[in-house]
């Protein structure tokens, strides 16, 4: 098992995850989900996949792991939402929209993993010296 | 204001503790990361039923089970263990979040 986070690495994440989760909230002020599909908390969690996806090809954050911390599962982490999405499935179930809660969640599903897909295959072939 | 400090320090203590259960417990499936997304969707069912507004829902609703719950993670982890474990993974995911939070807002409501 390895070794638990150290505190250098642990003060990253709650920095970058309190910066993703503002911002997460900034935008859901400045654009409410609504009754209908969220399409606030949609895009976040797309863009917020897209974007985890991209940082893991970026090898100035990857020889960095206190930036792979505060970037990755701290902002992006903080960034997106699992909870709103589960929470706003079931509060569509629960109104009768099963239509709509089954195209909500499987919908964010298929774009933030065609999202995540797509980068990864557009990124260029790392130089060698990149994975050391 | 303080709302959105509220939503700032809640997901300073939300983000670190998904950290740290990933890095433990992240293996042949993220158990880890599904733990957490399974519990900030019950708390969040639970803020939801029990009808939490203003500084109390930023604090714990949007900033800690927001913080601690990621898609992000989901979406690459889903990814990167194939369509088989991965779709058992994404199923179970979706499912167990449904279902906490369902039962976190039937327990407060």
């Amino acid at each position: 098992m390895t070794p638990p986070p150290g505190p250098r690495l642990l003060l990253a994440v709650a920095i970058g995850g309190a910066v993703g989760a503002v911002l997460r909230y900034g935008l859901g002020e400045a654009v409410p989900d609504g009754g209908g599909f969220p399409w606030t908390t949609f895009a976040i969690n797309v863009a917020g996949s897209l974007l985890l996806a991209g940082l893991e090809l970026l090898p100035a954050v990857r020889r960095s792991p206190v930036w792979t911390a505060a970037l990755g599962p701290g902002v992006l982490g903080g960034f997106t939402t699992f909870s709103a999405t589960s929470e706003q499935g079931r509060s569509l179930l629960a109104s009768g929209d099963t239509v709509l809660a089954a195209s909500y969640l499987a919908g964010s599903l298929a774009a933030a993993l065609a999202a995540v897909i797509v980068v990864g295959r557009l990124a260029p072939a790392l130089p060698p010296e990149a994975e050391r | 204001m303080t709302e959105t400090l509220c939503v700032a320090l809640g997901a300073f203590v939300g983000a670190p503790v998904r950290y740290l259960l990933s890095s433990r417990y992240d293996a042949a499936l993220p158990w880890g990361t599904l733990a957490v997304n399974v519990a900030a969707s019950l708390l969040l069912g639970m803020c939801t039923g029990g009808a939490l507004t203003g500084d109390a829902l930023a604090l714990l609703g949007v900033g800690f089970c927001g913080g601690m719950s990621t898609y992000s993670s989901f979406a690459v982890q889903t990814r990167d263990h194939g369509p088989r474990r991965g779709a058992t993974y994404a199923a179970l995911t979706l499912g167990l979040g449904l279902g906490a939070a369902a039962l976190g807002f039937a327990v407060t409501s």
